[in-house]
């Protein structure tokens, strides 16, 4: 096991060098020069230069990177262009409106997709299953902002069922209010995905062997389904949540802002209107930090679920 | 196991010129799945609503009238006007060549470059393949919507300016699917004969290992086409879009949005447009995959 996690640490730092690295050259091949375009074009000359000089624009490109590299793991990410903060406290300040957002999405994901996938395969080609196939293609055709306004028009407009801007905390009522429809309208797109890769993943382990051995031997039909079957199709599933919490966290950008939610969406959103280089740098960074993390995840969870994982 | 080498085996051709052989094989995979008939049947009168769009647009689009502002859909304006007075539908229908020429152009370039970026690290393998596949990969991990935000907002938001940041952002799922078939078919019997005829590794890729990925590639483009056109709906949702007052759907959506306790319709009818577009290429794509890959059915 140790051998295992070691491996899978080893190749989340490489990961997380080499996106770090694209970050650093992304920032840096926009046309013109950053200084230029956060002033604007009446700057004066030293005006500009001091910029370049507090930027660190002024260093040799080496220099940079390694300021960059040391200060993205130090958690030095710079100072907000607009408010005067540092990066991550403006970032850590929001992140965890984000993570939860996210996380209460995926659980409704997986609580709906699983069971909805795990039905269709068993019902391969019988108007359920089609049914099944048909929402779960509609779900994944909504482009999550579009979702948003949908429940927005229908539960906190036509009826006023729940807040139009969802940022209260506090008591259980609250929170419940707040979070629910974002978390529907991001919920049922990865009830979406999950749906469809638990049924193809359900009907390939169906056709094994050792299903039909299973039931051979008298063991309830239940029993194998959810023991035998689901378990052995919890890899591609996991890979699929895995890859898809990615996604989501690009989706919730859009659902913050139509809810009006505080979190990295409506943060990253200002630092682009605003040109904030330093902030979107830093949202960058914390943004491949949790990918990596979430991938890491990923890999530790198939050695927990799958014994054989481990021995490759 | 038969379905597939129907689809993809050109190499054991009957007696037809390529031509008829492959019109019928695509006939075949669109029979696989009738749903494929009803997305491409939907997604072709998009297309023909978008180019005749000066034909069909009852109004310009463009064409503010403050007096009209906000109209319930009437008679005269079937699905209402805007804050500035404009007509929702002639907008509509000039915000889907936006919608379509950009998802069009931005997935062409990435299957192009994608599936070439998959067939050299398939073909050469080695060193260059796993350097080449890992940058994909990190690619791939990073939430390709912020990728393409920054990107945007670094550039400038104009209609070239998007597409290669759509495009950028697609590249690694075809790198991806180009590169795994490379892999099998460099080792088959007709490219080590194609070799031993002295053809030119160009020659063996574009001329015979291309057309027989070349179904996949195609399937993936339906299913990317549709990311990318949502994607361009994303980016105009927040602004970075084809600057006003061109009609976007995602524009539109934006500015409906935000007169939204005044009139639902405007915020609705470009959701729905945008809908029935994606949903009719998921259908399309999807259901040619199964033709394509069995193996894949269902799968995202």
């Amino acid at each position: 096991m140790t051998a295992f996690v070691v491996r899978r640490l080893a190749f989340a730092c490489v990961t997380l060098f080499a996106v770090l690295t694209l970050v650093f050259v992304l920032v840096r091949i926009v046309p013109g020069d950053p200084a230029q375009l956060i002033l604007g074009d009446q700057a004066s000359r030293e005006a500009i230069e001091s910029l370049r000089h507090r930027l660190g624009l002024d260093l040799p490109i080496g220099e940079q990177y390694a300021v960059f590299l040391s200060g993205a793991l130090r958690g030095d990410w710079g100072v907000s262009m607009v408010t005067g903060q540092p990066v991550i406290r403006e970032v850590l300040r929001v992140l965890p409106w984000t993570i939860e957002l996210t996380v209460v999405s995926l659980i409704l994901g997986i609580l709906l997709g699983v069971p909805a996938g795990v039905y269709a395969a068993i019902h391969r080609n019988r108007l359920v299953d089609y049914a099944v196939r048909i929402s779960s293609l509609l779900g994944l055709s909504f482009p999550p902002f579009v979702a948003a306004i949908v429940l927005l028009l229908a539960f906190a407009i036509a009826l006023p069922w729940f807040p139009v801007i969802s940022a209260q905390s506090g008591s259980f009522a609250a929170w419940y209010r707040s979070i629910t429809l974002p978390a529907v309208s991001l919920g049922l797109i990865s009830a979406a995905y999950i749906t469809r890769v638990t049924r193809s993943a359900m009907l390939e382990v169906l056709s094994e062997d050792y299903v039909r051995t299973a039931r051979a031997k008298g063991v309830p039909w239940n029993a194998v389904i959810w023991r035998h079957a689901l378990r052995n199709a919890l890899i591609p599933i996991i890979t699929v949540v895995g890859l898809y919490l990615g996604i989501l966290i690009g989706n919730s950008v859009l659902t913050e802002i139509v809810f009006s939610r505080p979190g990295l969406g409506k943060l990253l959103i200002g630092a682009l209107n605003q040109r904030d280089y330093p902030m979107l740098q830093g949202m960058m960074v914390i943004y491949t930090l949790v990918v990596v993390l979430v991938n890491l995840l990923t890999d530790l969870t198939y050695g927990f679920v799958d014994p054989r994982v481990k021995l490759k | 196991m038969s379905q597939m080498s129907a689809a993809r085996g050109n190499s054991s051709a009957p007696a037809q010129t390529p031509l008829a052989y492959f019109a019928a094989q695509t006939i075949k995979a669109f029979n696989t799945n009738k749903t494929s008939w009803i997305g491409l049947a939907v997604f072709l009168i998009v297309i023909a609503l978008a180019i005749f769009a000066p034909a069909l647009a009852p109004f310009d689009p463009t064409d503010q009238n403050i007096l009209e502002k906000l109209r319930p859909p009437s008679a005269e304006h079937w699905l209402g006007t805007d804050s500035f007075g404009r007509d929702t539908l002639s907008r509509l229908l000039y915000g889907a060549r936006i919608s379509l020429v950009i998802g069009v152009v931005s997935t062409l370039a990435a299957m192009l470059l994608g599936s070439a970026i998959g067939m050299l690290a398939g073909w050469h393998g080695g060193r260059i393949d796993t350097v080449t596949m890992q940058t994909m990969d990190v690619l791939l991990a990073f939430p390709s919507l912020i990728l393409g935000l920054i990107l945007v907002a670094m550039l400038g938001p104009s209609m070239l300016n998007i597409i290669i940041a759509i495009a950028l952002t697609s590249i690694p799922p075809f790198a991806r699917i180009a590169r795994a078939p490379t892999i099998a078919i460099k080792e088959r019997e007709f490219v080590l004969a194609g070799r031993a005829l002295g053809y030119s590794d160009t020659r063996i890729v574009a001329g015979h290992i291309l057309p027989n990925i070349f179904p996949e590639i195609l399937v993936m483009g339906s299913l990317w086409l549709a990311n990318a056109i949502r994607t361009e709906a994303s980016l105009a949702f927040v602004g970075l879009g084809v600057k006003p007052p061109t009609p976007t759907w995602g524009g539109m959506i934006r500015e409906g949005f935000e007169n939204i306790l005044d009139s639902y319709t405007l915020a609705l009818m470009p959701s729905i447009s945008i809908l029935i577009v994606i949903f009719a290429l998921n259908l399309l794509g999807d259901g040619l995959r199964d033709a394509v890959d069995p193996k894949l059915k269902g799968e995202t």
